[in-house]
């Protein structure tokens, strides 16, 4: 070749969505055997990109260049073909299928039928040492195998460019270094790759070249070797706080007291196996763990919509469990849900609406069983203002805002009612980096009002931030409940399930908690 | 933070994720049974009738004859209790301790509880068994290519109420075809066409324009339903001779027609069940070795992550709804050129949604849909059975009996049936 092209170039890709303009021509070259991160906020335009890569959308304007040769994908069969494999952030694997069947699906000739299928996905786990069963189904195994399959799936079609886009949402610490072992090897072998992160950790770990995008443009490159704080404010435009601040913590009477609480499934699989745990007014208790492993039916059972729980659930002298979801509420337990969109909020009623949506029942927006609107428009103009909503008015429709102003809706709702618990589950999930400081900053404000919180996140970063006790969960168990400052390393370990030396054990129920 | 070799990392097992189970005691099966043993004890012993049922095994042209077997009627239905009675204390005992029994517990119950109820019934008069088979595959058949559309279509991600209309107009068509025409052969493709055409209109709403299949489905049933009605009174009413299609011959085949007791159910019949026998095996088949079955099931339960292996989903869905309906149209043709001879008014009567919940309680899987369509068929054929030799029922009850069965078979199965996980939804693109 006479002139060396990088293995993927994008030229000035556009995509439209309606008045939306999520990619703004941007350029990305990527060369064989580098690791490319791409790296932006959530919204700002990097999972449309790739989208438009793989074929999935068709951008409006912009060309797609493989070893310099312009291509055309009128579906992700093409872009397939071309060489460019995806693991995506849903894996798009089906959950009743075989390791080997998914392996096969769209490719049947090419691979030989199901016995050349299950050869493959043995030589490949072979190469990377991965110990995949061919046979496996896929809804029976762990996340972190599961995209291992992904990636064996691009591997089997010989991808050159290898598009990894969020890939260690759903890991522990220690999956994920395994996933970047994995993405060394693979660079090493000449595999160009796209890694796309909000994560700016991973990002200084393994990163080659670093390309910053901001709501849909390409803001500049980076240095793999700047700190954390200059990658994010290149990230976000302005200078950003990476530590949440918060004085130590002033203990009040306020108590929660959850004692070997126990939830069923519908086939009478404990999803939450006898934990104990306290909470007082005035610290935050963060449950850590790698998604799934019983923090949802941990908060769901306390706010009374578990129906298989037994234990005991004790907010101040008063016995929670088995009182219904509007006894909870009025006993002044705040939820914010995990998903803000199908839990948290009806999307087609107003926001105004929305905030009213627990207290539908008597003062101080119902009388004689008509909406006071007056009241109701009055409270809503209010939180619109404190809580920094930013939308066009009260009467905006829910569904129509951003993620982060979304859940500044939820928070206003529950924190706009004398609470004597709080329970946030993911509460920045999905949220840019300014949301996400106000988010923390109105747990934090919470705490130091003396009511006793619990924050679930999956996010280690935001738990190590937020808490002053973390509780680490796997499989339905407490692992142990240890300070904020424990290392990353051992709360790694904990989400895997094991408890180092040092680490005490979680107290037994019905033992005196502690 | 510094990635480390992969060799060094503990080896991720393709393990399986188990919880801690609990013990979990369900109560919903012995308790049936109990139900189910109280009926028999009161039919058999309270109710009991004096006399003996005779179970007539044999038929002409058997190639040796099964002697008639002669129950008396208070006698057998004591035993049977008694069974019954040991079978729900066997429940019991699997419930209070957790544990598992096979499936030949409600297989052996239910063919006891028959048993028990065809004597108490049958007494002083004689059962043609034989009979009752035969008209247990007759009535069958249009349930069991109804269900393998059914099975089809679902599988491919589109709900399929319609069953019913492609069945009616499969009917319809299939008589005036082979009647204007004069070949039946002619007719049975023409029933499968218009199955075919019925198919794709659910698959054009459904698919194209994200309509609610359900509705979509229900519009459809509807809609045949009055077009052959008013084609029946305004047409077909004035001459009868597009209304009068010759009828497929039933072809024996030789040896194995003259097996005693199913012999003649089995293998003396039109080219319409020949067929059905290729069908369910072929699409059991094909559903889940084959590259067809492979992709089919795909886009059924995970369309987007087929379309990212290049398959064209909604494509793919179309093709596959219409060829659920072809597989459907066939039992349509089976009303009016094998078992009746001519098209009435709405002459399915809601076969089509017994087909859906043979789908449904067969847990979308041709072999125990098949299976199902079975069960449903026997119930119908013991309604016309008794009803023949006079039972002591009231026959408005016996009526009921199929959709009774249907009723409970669905409601005690459906909790455990996982349907695929993206039938009746669209697959919108960007």
């Amino acid at each position: 070749m006479a002139v060396e092209h990088p293995t993927l170039e994008l030229r000035g890709i556009t995509k439209r969505f309606g008045a939306l303009v999520a990619n703004d021509h941007i350029d990305l070259e990527v060369r064989a055997g580098e690791i490319h991160c791409l790296l932006g906020e959530n919204g700002a335009g990097k999972s449309t990109l790739m989208n438009v890569l793989y074929g999935l959308y068709h951008a409006e304007e912009g060309e797609i260049l493989l070893d310099g040769a312009p291509q055309r994908f009128a579906g992700p069969g093409d872009a397939m073909h071309a060489g460019i494999g995806m693991v995506h952030q849903h894996f798009m694997l089906i959950p009743v299928f075989t390791v080997a069947e998914n392996v096969l699906l769209g490719h049947e000739r090419a691979l030989g039928g199901l016995a050349g299928a299950k050869q493959k996905v043995r030589e490949i786990s072979q190469r990377f040492g991965f110990h995949i069963d061919p046979d496996a189904r896929i809804e029976d195994l762990p996340v972190g195998v599961q995209q291992r399959v992904e990636i064996i799936k691009a591997l089997s079609q010989d991808a050159k460019v290898l598009v990894f886009d969020e890939p260690t949402a759903v890991l522990t610490p220690q999956e994920t270094d395994e996933l970047m072992a994995i993405m060394q090897q693979l660079r090493d072998e000449g595999t160009a790759i796209v890694f796309i992160t909000h994560k700016l950790r991973e990002v200084r770990a393994i990163a080659d070249r670093i390309t910053v995008i901001r709501l849909g443009k390409v803001v500049g490159e980076a240095s793999p070797q700047s700190s954390s704080t200059e990658l994010a404010s290149m990230m976000v435009g302005r200078p950003v706080e990476l530590t949440v601040h918060k004085r130590p913590p002033v203990l009040t009477d306020n108590r929660l007291e959850v004692t070997g609480l126990t939830v069923l499934d519908a086939i009478g699989q404990k999803v939450v196996n006898d934990v104990s745990f306290t909470v007082q007014g005035g610290e935050v208790l963060c449950v850590a763990g790698v998604q799934g492993n019983g923090q949802t039916e941990l908060t769901e059972a306390i706010l009374g919509l578990q129906p298989r729980a037994t234990g005991s659930i004790d907010l101040n002298g008063n016995e929670l469990l088995g009182d219904s979801v509007r006894e909870v509420l009025d006993a002044g337990v705040g939820f914010v849900p995990e998903d803000r969109k199908v839990d948290g909020l009806v999307g087609d009623f107003t926001i105004a609406e929305n905030l009213m949506l627990d207290r539908y029942r008597g003062a101080p927006f119902v009388s004689a069983g008509t909406i006071d609107r007056g009241a109701r428009d009055e409270f809503a103009t209010e939180k619109l203002g404190a809580f920094d909503i930013r939308a066009q008015g009260i009467d905006t429709h829910v569904g129509t805002l951003s993620g982060g102003n979304q859940q500044k809706v939820v928070l206003a709702r529950e924190l706009g009612r004398p609470l004597s618990l709080f329970v946030a589950s993911q509460p920045t999930r999905g949220l840019d980096v300014g949301s996400i400081e106000f988010v923390h900053s109105q747990i934090i404000a919470t705490r130091d009002a003396g009511i006793p919180v619990i924050v679930v996140s999956t996010e280690l970063d935001e738990v190590v931030g937020l808490a002053d006790r973390i509780a680490v969960m796997y499989r339905g168990g407490v692992v142990g409940i240890v300070p904020a400052d424990t290392s990353r390393d051992i709360l790694g370990l904990m989400m895997a399930g094991e408890r180092p030396a040092g680490i005490p054990a979680p107290t037994p129920s019905k033992g005196a908690a502690a | 933070m510094t990635a480390q070799q992969p060799t060094t990392q503990a080896p991720a097992q393709a393990e399986t994720v188990e919880l801690e189970r609990a013990v979990v005691k369900h109560w919903k099966a012995p308790i049936s049974y109990a139900v189910l043993t109280l009926v028999a004890l009161l039919l058999t012993v309270v109710l009991g009738r004096d006399g003996s049922a005779t179970l007539r095994l044999a038929s002409s042209g058997d190639l040796f004859q099964l002697p008639d077997a002669v129950l008396p009627a208070r006698a057998t239905g004591i035993v049977i209790v008694i069974l019954l009675a040991a079978l729900t204390a066997l429940s019991f005992w699997a419930a209070a301790t957790a544990r598992r029994l096979g499936v030949w517990l409600p297989i052996v119950f239910g063919v006891l509880f028959v048993v028990a109820f065809l004597t108490w019934a049958g007494a002083g008069s004689m059962i043609p068994i034989a009979g009752l088979l035969f008209a247990t595959v007759g009535l069958s058949v249009p349930l069991i290519l109804g269900a393998m559309g059914g099975v089809l279509s679902e599988r491919a991600g589109v709900v399929n109420i319609a069953i019913e209309a492609q069945l009616l107009g499969g009917a319809f068509t299939g008589a005036v075809v082979a009647s204007a025409t004069g070949s039946t052969l002619v007719g049975v493709v023409a029933a499968m066409l218009a199955s075919v055409l019925v198919s794709m209109v659910l698959a054009v709403f459904a698919i194209r324009y994200f309509v609610e299949q359900v509705i979509v489905g229900v519009v459809l049933n509807v809609l045949v339903a009055g077009l052959t009605n008013f084609f029946y009174s305004s047409v077909l009413t004035d001459n009868p001779a597009l209304n009068s299609p010759v009828r497929l011959p039933k072809i024996p085949i030789p040896l194995l027609e003259s097996i005693p007791l199913i012999g003649p159910a089995l293998f003396k019949q039109t080219i319409i069940v020949y067929a059905m026998y290729v069908i369910v095996p072929l699409i059991a088949w094909g559903l889940f070795k084959t590259t067809w079955g492979l992709r089919l099931r795909a886009i059924g339960e995970h369309p987007m992550a087929a379309d990212t292996v290049g398959i064209k989903v909604n494509r793919l869905r179309f093709w596959n709804v219409a060829l659920a309906g072809a597989v459907a149209g066939l039992g349509g043709a089976y009303f009016t050129l094998d078992s009746n001879g001519s098209f009435t008014r709405e002459m399915t009567a809601g076969l089509g949604y017994i087909a859906l919940a043979a789908v449904i309680f067969g847990q979308w899987h041709p072999i125990k849909a098949t299976l199902a369509a079975l069960l449903f068929g026997f119930a119908s054929a013991l309604q016309q059975t008794l009803g023949a030799i006079g039972s002591p029922v009231p026959s408005e009850f016996m009526l009921m009996l199929p959709y009774v069965i249907t009723l409970l078979a669905v409601a005690g199965f459906i909790g455990r049936s996982r349907p695929p996980a993206a039938s009746g939804k669209p697959y919108v693109k960007q």
